[in-house]
């Protein structure tokens, strides 16, 4: 690789972002090389930084942020001095960007291919019938169901891996020299997230397109990237080798990254046959109007386990927790509480009764009161359910804040906003334990976080439960987290329960063959998964194409 | 014809002018960025700027009265608009020095960020307020107090008909004009916030009861609002002012009105409110509120209406100009405010035929636009404030 010519190169570059009439920094000087037909992965955790370096590569940035110091050479081309002019002939031509969510970045009033072509068109690379030619077979080599009449849908009839993948065929379109990938996969399910994985890395390769990879997914950009640099908080930390810097990071923090993925809780013994379950769901079929998204639904959640619900989006996973609070009283089944059948809508439910079944949520922007001080937040449910006032329902707080392990005398008159998004997190956790409650819903609580940040979460959940001897129902996508917290495995499909059973079990084979496939395609670190992978199953027996044969 | 070619040659030499300059800022800057990629459309933007900007200050140069000393009314107008321009931002601007420098930290703040319409905006309110409140100490005379000096023209200028005790002049029947402008602050704003206040009572409550309940509650709700939107609102209110004045006169007529319009602004905060609220009823922390067991006003009140203050505070603004237009409006067509209580539409209405004057006696013509020139300042005072208010709360930078 290195005897390459250098496309990108990125001096000393400096850049500032404006908040309250400041500029303060956000990239500290970084160095970035990159050279023809290379892709680098750039990682980091949510703030290092990655994105608004990755669009400084185009020379682009965001409003309200500055480059303040360096210079960014494309191919020979200053960036930072060149004409509003010069650059219009470079973006999109030459330049491309695929974005995070492909469903946020196209226009919804125009067919796929007609936004396609528009960039072939303005740069007079191709003629309108040319590039629409040209699409097509790029939406085949992609992949694409149908590439021959997919683009002239309009992007609300495609779904959200099919959307990216016509993102990254348009990218594609004039044949650039460089795309930046931002996120491309982070908001998709694992099965279809390993279909656009692959079709990406192919075309890639095919085209020897070089690539800037944005992602904080270590096991992805080990797939994708030659080279990988790790950011922290505006400063480079380390730039290697992909294989080297697998097996042998040299700096603690990539270390720590690394390690992330190994917190793993032993399996609790199984529990006696005749114990009551804390929540009994049984038999339950929900719908929303006159559909049915669950069917038959049943499992049991005993005190003191952890079950984690799995299942893509759109299995039911949630839905079963709507049916559990209440908030969408099931068609035909129950839903038992120690043993007594609790009332359908919670309405009808008793205060002790709804003080036994509390949920966190997974975004804990919009769980919290923006405009409540987080003492007014966690307060609430300790006035509400306990009756404490005045001194000993502030005493009751701290305690609670000191569990959660956030200094109580700092947080208490704080707002929501002016926490992390982990913090956020906590102060939901401690919402749900003022109640004192036997059993919580975590719905999808770590998603949303960084993967460090989303550790120091499920350890707290864990250490919890073997305090208060709490049951959590544990709805996830990540099987990651599954394995390290989870006691038993329900996995979910289309509202149908597929399979359960103790953890042990579920991680290995006889498996059904849904769980296999959600198995198999969550990303390794291996560099050579995706690869193996491929030749393993053919490209025709992963993804979305795969859970349609099970259809 | 002659006209056209004038517009015609002078945008030419606008966009001429536009192009020389930005060709000009680029020779002296050695093609700095700022001028390289101006688009043009900027650079015309700046010339045509530059030229109003220069004919403004030829207007206000030329003699305001022509040889046989008859004032030319653009000239005279032209002045006073910028004299008040003038002092307007000159006070806006100590104004905000005082409130950074004075106050809380957290009040500097607000002050240091603010620009200067809006400063302005808030400097009006406040004398409108204070106005209104102290309407009997600062009038010099009583608003229904009748002189024989009838139809003093405004400025206090006797060679030119006016009376230094009068320094606003009197009006047809010998009120003094500044003493009724004083107590229609009083009287319209007043009866303006209290409108408005009321709207917001009924039609924020109900609209966010609809949100949280949905269903029938909802339906029935909004449809009743449909109806009453569905009728034009100053038709509307005339027509209920005429069926109330049935039974009720004087002081119950204007409680009537007050009523009346309320409800009929209440409609407009009604849909605003729903719809705001149905944003926030479907968050997270409302269902987790609800899970707890909370009811409804816990629900309303301590959950949603935080969040929904910003919008509803930038309609309130709003629809305080509104319900004042409206109720000057009614006053014009003599069944708002009733006399011999002073109102600043009714001023406007028993003046109105002084405007005739303008083209030859300006300061005569000024008489009816005082009261006005009261409205309107009022209103673009409230709206700089509201949408500074907007911006903020909508979180955008410049």
């Amino acid at each position: 690789m290195s005897d390459r010519p250098t496309l990108v190169e990125m001096r000393g570059i400096k850049m500032e972002g404006r908040s309250d009439e400041t500029w303060t920094p956000i990239i500290k000087g970084v160095d970035l090389t990159l050279q023809k037909g290379e892709v680098l992965g750039l990682i980091g955790e949510s703030g290092a930084g990655k994105s608004t370096l990755g669009l400084a590569a185009m020379g682009f940035t965001r409003d309200g942020v500055r480059i303040s110091e360096g210079s960014v050479t494309f191919d020979g081309i200053d960036l930072l001095a060149a004409s509003a002019e010069q650059k219009r002939a470079l973006l999109g031509k030459r330049i491309a960007y695929v974005a995070q969510s492909a469903a946020a970045s196209f226009n919804p009033a125009h067919k796929l291919i007609d936004q396609h072509s528009e960039g072939p068109t303005q740069h007079n690379v191709m003629s309108k019938a040319e590039s629409e030619a040209d699409g097509m077979e790029l939406y085949r080599k992609l992949r694409l169901p149908n590439p021959d009449e997919i683009g002239f849908r309009y992007p609300h009839q495609v779904s959200g891996g099919q959307l990216q993948r016509a993102m990254t065929a348009m990218a594609m379109s004039c044949r650039p020299d460089l795309i930046i990938f931002d996120e491309p996969t982070t908001a998709l399910d694992v099965t279809t997230q390993i279909e656009v994985l692959a079709s990406i890395r192919d075309i890639v390769e095919e085209y020897d397109t070089a690539a800037i990879y944005i992602t904080h997914d270590l096991a992805v950009v080990a797939q994708m990237a030659d080279r990988i640099k790790v950011l922290l908080k505006g400063d480079e930390v380390e730039e290697n080798e992909t294989r080297e810097m697998l097996s042998n990071p040299k700096e603690q923090y990539t270390k720590s990254l690394w390690a992330v993925r190994e917190f793993q809780r032993p399996q609790k013994p199984p529990v006696s046959t005749d114990a009551t379950p804390v929540i009994s769901v049984q038999g339950v079929t929900a719908a929303y109007g006159k559909i049915d998204v669950l069917h038959d639904v049943s499992f049991d959640i005993h005190a003191g386990r952890t079950v984690a619900v799995v299942g893509e989006s759109g299995s039911g996973k949630s839905t079963t927790a709507r049916c559990i609070t209440g908030l969408l009283p099931p068609r035909i089944g129950h839903i038992e509480l120690d043993g007594n059948t609790l009332p359908l809508d919670y309405r009808q439910r008793d205060k002790e009764q709804l003080r036994q079944v509390q949920m966190i949520y997974q975004m804990a922007d919009t769980a919290l009161n923006p405009r409540k001080k987080i003492g007014e937040i966690i307060g609430r449910p300790v006035e509400f359910y306990m009756g404490l006032k005045g001194r000993e329902k502030r005493r009751r707080v701290e305690e609670l804040l000191d569990q959660i392990e956030l200094p109580a005398a700092q947080y208490f008159d704080r707002l929501p906003s002016e926490l992390s998004g982990g913090q956020k997190q906590r102060i939901g956790i401690a919402r749900a334990l003022a109640a004192e409650p036997k059993f919580i819903i975590c719905d999808e609580v770590t998603s949303a976080l960084d993967q460090l940040v989303a550790e120091g979460i499920l350890r707290l959940l864990a250490d919890l439960q073997d305090e208060l001897g709490l049951s959590y129902m544990f709805i996830t996508h990540d099987l990651a987290t599954v394995r390290s917290i989870a006691d038993e495995v329900v996995v979910m499909k289309d509202g149908n329960v597929v399979e359960q059973g103790p953890k042990t079990d579920m991680f290995q084979p006889p498996h059904h063959p849904y769980t296999d496939l959600l198995l198999s395609s969550v990303p390794e670190m291996d560099p050579d998964w995706l690869s193996t992978l491929l030749a393993e199953r053919g490209a025709d027996n992963i993804g979305d194409a795969a859970v349609d044969k099970m259809a | 014809m002659n006209t056209l070619l004038w517009i015609i040659v002078a945008l030419a030499v606008v966009a001429a002018l536009g192009w020389a300059f930005r060709f000009a800022g680029q020779m002296v800057t050695g093609n700095k960025p700022y001028f390289r990629d101006m688009p043009y459309a900027v650079s015309f933007g700046f010339a045509l700027g530059a030229a109003l900007f220069v004919g403004g200050v030829w207007l206000y140069l030329q003699p305001p009265a022509n040889e046989a000393g008859v004032p030319r009314a653009s000239v005279v107008f032209w002045r006073w608009a910028v004299h008040f321009l003038i002092v307007a931002a000159i006070a806006a601007f100590i104004f905000r020095l005082l409130g950074r420098a004075v106050g809380t930290q957290a009040s500097r703040k607000i002050f240091r960020q603010m620009p200067l319409t809006a400063a302005f905006g808030i400097l009006v309110i406040l004398i409108y307020g204070f106005a209104a409140v102290f309407a009997g100490l600062i009038a010099p005379y009583g608003q229904d107090q009748v002189f024989s000096a009838a139809n003093v023209v405004p400025g206090g200028d006797p060679a030119l008909g006016g009376n230094p005790d009068f320094p606003l002049g009197t009006d047809q029947i010998g009120r003094d004009i500044l003493s009724r402008l004083i107590y229609g602050a009083q009287n319209t704003v007043g009866i303006a916030f209290a409108t408005t206040l009321l709207a917001f009572v009924l039609g924020g409550s109900l609209g966010f009861l609809a949100a949280t309940l949905r269903g029938w509650v909802d339906q029935l709700l909004s449809r009743a609002v449909d109806v009453l939107m569905a009728i034009p609102s100053l038709i509307f209110s005339l027509l209920l002012i005429t069926v109330a004045s049935a039974w009720v006169s004087g002081t119950g007529l204007t409680i009537a009105m007050i009523v009346i319009i309320a409800v009929i602004d209440a409609t407009r905060v009604f849909r605003l409110a729903r719809a705001v609220g149905m944003n926030i009823v479907v968050m997270d922390y409302i269902e987790a509120a609800k899970l707890r067991g909370e009811g409804l006003g816990y629900l309303i009140f301590k959950e949603i209406l935080p969040n929904a203050t910003a919008p509803l505070l930038a309609e309130f603004g709003l629809r305080f100009c509104f319900v004042f237009l409206t109720i000057s409006a009614l006053s014009f067509l003599g069944l708002g405010i009733q006399p011999p209580l002073a109102d600043w539409g009714t001023m406007v209405k028993d003046l109105s035929a002084f405007i005739n004057y303008a083209a030859f006696a300006p300061q005569i013509a000024a008489s009816p636009l005082l009261a006005a020139g009261a409205i309107a300042l009022l209103t673009v005072a409230v709206n700089f404030v509201v949408d500074w208010m907007l911006h903020r709360s909508s979180g955008l930078k410049e």
